[in-house]
């Protein structure tokens, strides 16, 4: 097999999906398993892809595969091109093999579900899109992935159809979305106005020559993109409502791979983020505003689901602080996405193991006791609790580490908040932990907590001993800084102080949120949530997000929408009673020979067209 | 006195080019057949001869412009009144392909008891004994197959039009019939007889300002001609005052026909009130040939001025977008947000026309702005008869029910329906793979290499906004619980079949390989004069 046939890695699940949606009931049989076999195959020949390259020496491990040429216009070509290279097998592996995990979970927890063979073919769709855009070699192209993957993600949130919630849970996340995407559109608007192409090499290579305001403003760009798609502050509010989704949907989608797009993004868009300091800045302000606020909300949320959601946000932030730093944390932001797709997919098929026995309860403090029920779950999840802590030897002490690591190497603020969030997720994530599987038991009579099927534990099982040993990507010789360096660069930079004792201070940070969670913690816990100060409330509501853009952007638009259609249907007609006042009559004279509303149709065109000429006049003369 | 009494020796008869002009011709010709059908032919069989006829003349006028466009030669044809360039003919192109796909569903008679969406007699009073009468002994307005025509033809000849009076008689030609074809709705007759009335006392009015605003041009340059207003503009000889005002006045009448705020106030009641297979047409095609003049006229005669009347197409633009957008969101009823969803439209379009990326500019990109309006309208027209198609098959005892309440849970009744419908909207919204997306990409780069950069990201906001009502439409759709009371959907005959079928054909194709179609708008090239 050659990189010719990467284009397969794409159409395998695309294909999958097409016969599950189109071929309709006749599927249903069958049609799970076939939309689990499509993931497997584009990761065994990822694999292959992966082992191949990794026999190539490092300068020959890119390689473009153009399929076909899209559109040409004069100038503008763009060719429908695939790129291969370290960055992109590393997601293509992430994608395909924890999409392949969570699809053979989906089987068992989806068993009842009617509409199972759709959501297998959403699901395909998903991962079809998502290979799409980590494997295009064109701005442009990635954009239709970004779609692709943005329309899938709204199919699935919305996907129990007969919850309300869900489908303005989807609505709000397409929405939101949206906005995120009127970044990365401008941008790639921009590069054809600058470079005259959108594919990645020609932006690479035009990158240094590009002056600063538009390189600002091309950071800027993509970085909103980066933040509709990836959850960060200010377009966060979505995420947490994109819970509705059933649970698979929330540790693929929401937790593993496309919430991280924004962060390949940045990442892939290095040579212009390294030709632009504001805009790299504003990359690391949003990354720990997000890792913060995000860490604030999980402290608050009695949902489960949300608790995590939140832990993502904050988690997605960590990436995006280190992206923003520059060469120093390109590697590392990369690492920890990495990691981060194994710790947190586990940790959310755990939490939909533990609803899938609870009756699809998600309020944690209906739990409790959970521990002696379902063996196998609580160990797992106490895995990804461990790993996304930051405790050695699991996945997340190493990349974590490095961040905080190359964060107080750049500016002592920006450490001290990434020390300052470390510290808070292990309190969060104790409380969940505590919430859940310890204590006494809260649930009701008629609910019967047990262990899952098989066919949900083992991908708890593999994604499990992937969060303990995923760490062995750095520790073992540095292996994948050497991978990506070709690509993204790096530099070694050194904190203030030594590696060692940065470890060890946050570590007693981790530890001090732990302690601080068992003390609040380890008494009974209420059914019902107590008030809880402000603070708590604060937290509660998402930091007031919700709150805010109602009021900076809903209702303005609101009283917008309102004016608009007030002035289209009675504005005019208001103009003509206050001017016939004024004239005397006149134009209610005038009004007897016509009925309807013609007249003050043909009113506005009279003021558009004098507005018009006087528009012209007015150019002309001044 | 000599000069009444000139000898026949001296009159040369106007040189006209048959060839050239023969798509024309055949239109016209066949709409006039058409009637005499009507005089001479027994009722029973004249739908069918009708059809005929009318499939015939397009598809080979279709036939004869693809051969012009191949053969590629642009000229000026009877004596520089009509121009047969690049642009004019892809105009053909699009809009005769559309006008078959209405002119299916003017036939489609399947899905209202085997009577078509037109009224059996115009005059018989709405409710009257005439009008069961009528409907009872199965009467038609076959006239509405040479009325098409003769709207076809004037809008073929008004997006051709290289004169200011050619181009007032052809839009005239194509107006008229349309007022016609508003009213005659069978169901809902006294909306559609409202809505008649006021595109026909809106139009009148509007046309008085074109014409005013041609007297004005004719004063300023000494002839009606497109190239001659040019020459005398480059010369600089004249009145700039009366030149202002005339642009303005002449721009007033292409704009309330383009649907540009604040010329638009006509769209939602008569999108409303028209049959719907009347609104497809209108919308589809009124908008092209409107468009493709509105830029003639722009760019030919007056692109030397463009510099003073460029300002004030950014403001229209960016009203356009922003109340088109904005104002669909409240509305309730499908074809009332369809209407301002093509606001929102003309609104696109306008960006890339006042963006002026011309050939030679300069420019670092290769899309014009020609090229892309070009592009933009096939990739608008195809999804837009669409859905108003499909419009037409979501029914309930009344006729169709279009308010927005009554399409909740459509998914569930009919997943192929609603699916389809979805899509088109997917369309309008600008999603990737769709027709619509590659549309807004051509528009929006033409504007922004054009240095129209703002006006793009306020196109790029408005079509955020759009994006949020075709969302709700889909949600509505989708995810809302069927009532006891929905309507029913329509089994269509073979025309409406073939009319979605033939939009959504063309939706996907043009967003997958949009590559054949982009190349046909640049091979058009440029305007000539």
């Amino acid at each position: 097999m050659s990189h010719e046939l990467t284009w397969l890695l794409v159409a395998v699940p695309a294909l999958s999906a097409a016969i599950l949606l189109l071929g309709g009931k006749a599927t249903n049989a069958w049609g799970h398993l076939l939309g689990t076999l499509a993931p497997v195959i584009s990761f065994a020949f990822g694999v292959v892809l992966f082992f191949q390259m990794r026999g190539q020496a490092s300068e020959e491990r890119s390689e473009t595969v153009r399929l076909f040429e899209w559109f040409s216009v004069g100038q503008i070509k763009v060719d429908f091109t695939l790129l291969i290279d370290p960055l992109s097998i590393l997601f293509v592996l992430l994608i395909t093999g924890v999409g392949s995990l969570i699809h053979i979970y989906s089987i068992g927890y989806m068993e009842h579900d009617p509409r199972r063979r759709r959501f297998f073919g959403y699901l395909n769709l998903f991962i079809a899109a998502m290979l799409l855009l980590v494997l295009a070699a064109d701005y442009l192209l990635v954009f239709v992935g970004w779609e692709g993957v943005g329309l899938a993600s709204y199919l699935l949130i919305g996907f129990w159809q007969h919850k309300n919630s869900a489908a303005v849970a989807a609505k709000k996340a397409f929405v939101v979305n949206r906005v995120g995407d009127i970044g990365l559109s401008l941008a790639v608007m921009s590069m054809w106005a600058l470079f005259g192409s959108s594919a990645f090499a020609t932006v690479n290579a035009g990158a240094e020559h590009v002056s600063s305001t538009w390189a600002t403003l091309l950071g800027l760009m993509l970085l909103l993109a980066a933040c509709g798609k990836s959850a960060q502050v200010p377009l966060q509010s979505w995420l947490l409502d994109a819970m509705e989704g059933p649970t698979p949907v929330s540790a693929l989608i929401h937790a593993a791979t496309m919430v991280t797009a924004g962060v390949y993004l940045v990442v892939r868009s290095h040579a212009i983020y390294e030709v632009t300091d504001a805009a790299s800045t504003a990359v690391v302000i949003v990354g720990t505003v997000t890792a913060l606020a995000g860490a604030i909300i999980g402290c608050a949320k009695d949902d489960i689901k949300k608790a995590l959601a939140g832990s993502t946000m904050s988690q997605i932030g960590y990436m995006m602080l280190a992206a923003g730093l520059g060469p120093a944390g390109y590697v590392f932001a990369i690492f920890h996405l990495l990691t981060h797709g194994f710790f947190k997919a586990n940790m959310f098929l755990g939490a939909g193991s533990v609803m899938h026995g609870m009756n699809d309860d998600v309020n944690m403090r209906h739990y409790g006791a959970l521990r002696t029920p379902m063996k196998i779950t609580f160990a797992t999840f106490a895995f990804g609790y461990l790993a996304i802590l930051g405790i050695p030897p699991f996945a997340g002490f190493f990349s974590k580490d490095k961040i905080i690591e190359a964060a107080f190497a750049d500016n002592t603020v920006i450490g001290l908040c990434a020390l300052l969030g470390a510290g808070i997720t292990a309190f969060y994530m104790t409380r969940v932990m505590l919430m859940t599987f310890f204590g006494k038991k809260r649930w009701a009579d008629d609910v019967h907590p047990h262990e899952s099927p098989a066919v949900m534990t083992w991908p708890l099982i593999i994604l499990a001993a992937l969060s303990l040993g995923g760490g062995a990507l750095y520790f073992a010789g540095h292996w994948i800084v050497d991978w990506l360096e070709p690509i993204v660069g790096h530099e070694e930079e050194h904190p203030p102080v030594s590696a060692l004792v940065m470890t060890l201070i946050t570590l007693a940070v981790v530890a001090v949120g732990i302690v601080i969670a068992v003390l609040k913690y380890r008494r009974d816990i209420p059914r019902e949530a107590p008030a809880g100060s402000p603070v708590t409330v604060f937290a509660r509501r998402d930091l007031y997000g919700d709150a805010l853009n109602e009021a900076v952007l809903m209702r303005p638009g609101q009283y917008l929408t309102r004016t608009l259609v007030w002035l289209d249907n009675r504005g005019v007609d208001g103009l003509v009673n206050g001017l016939a006042a004024l004239f005397g009559g006149l134009s209610g004279r005038l009004r007897r020979f016509q009925t309807g509303f013609v007249r003050s149709y043909a009113l506005s065109m009279v003021f558009g067209a004098a507005f018009v000429v006087v528009a012209l006049l007015a150019v002309r003369l001044s | 006195m000599s000069a009444m009494l000139l000898p026949l020796a001296d009159f040369t008869a106007p040189k006209i080019e048959y060839n050239e002009l023969a798509p024309l011709l055949v239109v016209f010709g066949a709409a006039c057949v058409g009637v005499l059908v009507e005089a001479f032919l027994p009722r029973p069989l004249r739908h069918l001869v009708q059809l005929a006829i009318t499939v015939v003349a397009v598809v080979v006028s279709g036939v004869l412009t693809g051969i012009l466009m191949n053969g590629k030669k642009e000229l000026l044809a009877a004596q520089g009144a009509i121009s047969v360039d690049g642009p004019a003919l892809f105009t053909w192109l699009i809009l005769l392909a559309l006008s078959l796909i209405s002119v299916l569903l003017f036939a489609e008679r399947s899905i209202d008891g085997g009577l078509s969406a037109f009224a059996g007699q115009a005059a018989a009073v709405p409710g009257s004994e005439a009008e069961r009468e009528g409907t009872a002994a199965r009467i038609e307005h076959t006239e509405i197959f040479p009325l098409t025509l003769f709207a076809v033809g004037g809008m073929m000849l008004f997006a051709a039009s290289n004169d200011l009076l050619v181009l007032f008689v052809a839009l005239e030609v194509f107006s008229l019939p349309l007022y016609l074809l508003c009213g005659l709705a069978r169901r809902r007759r006294l909306i559609s007889q409202e809505a008649a009335m006021k595109y026909f006392l809106l139009g009148a009015f509007s046309s008085a300002f074109l014409l005013f605003g041609i007297a004005l041009l004719y004063g300023y340059a000494g002839t009606m001609s497109l190239g001659g207003i040019a020459d005398a503009l480059s010369s600089d000889t004249g009145s700039d005052t009366i030149l202002l005002a005339g642009t303005g006045l002449l721009g007033v009448g292409l704009l309330f026909k383009v649907g540009g705020v604040p010329f638009h106030s006509w769209t939602p009641d008569v999108y409303q009130g028209a049959p719907t297979p009347v609104t497809g047409f209108m919308a589809a095609c009124t908008k092209i040939a409107a468009f493709v003049g509105l830029m003639r006229v722009f760019y030919v005669a007056l692109g030397g001025s463009r510099w003073d009347w460029a300002p004030m197409m950014w403001i229209i633009a960016i009203l356009t977008m922003v109340v088109g957008s904005i104002v669909a969101i409240t509305q309730t009823d499908v074809k009332r947000m369809l209407a301002y969803s093509s606001i929102a439209h003309a609104g696109f379009l306008l960006t890339a026309f006042v963006g002026l990326a011309q050939a030679g500019s300069g420019v670092h990109n290769g899309i014009t702005s020609t090229q892309a309006v070009l592009f933009y309208l096939v990739s608008y027209g195809f999804p837009t008869i669409g859905a108003f198609a499909v419009v037409t098959l979501v029914r309930d005892a009344g006729g169709e029910a279009t308010h927005l309440s009554r399409w909740a849970g459509l998914g569930k009744k009919s997943p192929l329906l609603a699916g389809i419908f979805a899509f088109f909207l997917l369309s309008f919204a600008g999603i990737p793979l769709t027709a619509g997306f590659t549309g807004k990409w051509a528009v929006f780069s033409a504007a922004w290499t054009g240095g129209a950069w703002p006006l793009v990201v306020v196109a790029v906001l408005s079509s955020l906004v759009a994006a949020f009502f075709y969302v709700r439409v889909i949600v509505l759709m989708f995810f809302s619980d069927l009532p006891a009371d929905a309507p029913d959907v329509a089994l269509p005959g073979w025309q409406t079949t073939s009319a979605v079928a033939l939009g959504l054909a063309a939706t996907v194709v043009l967003g997958l390989v949009p590559g054949p179609v982009l190349d046909l708008a640049a091979r058009a090239g440029e305007f000539i004069r």
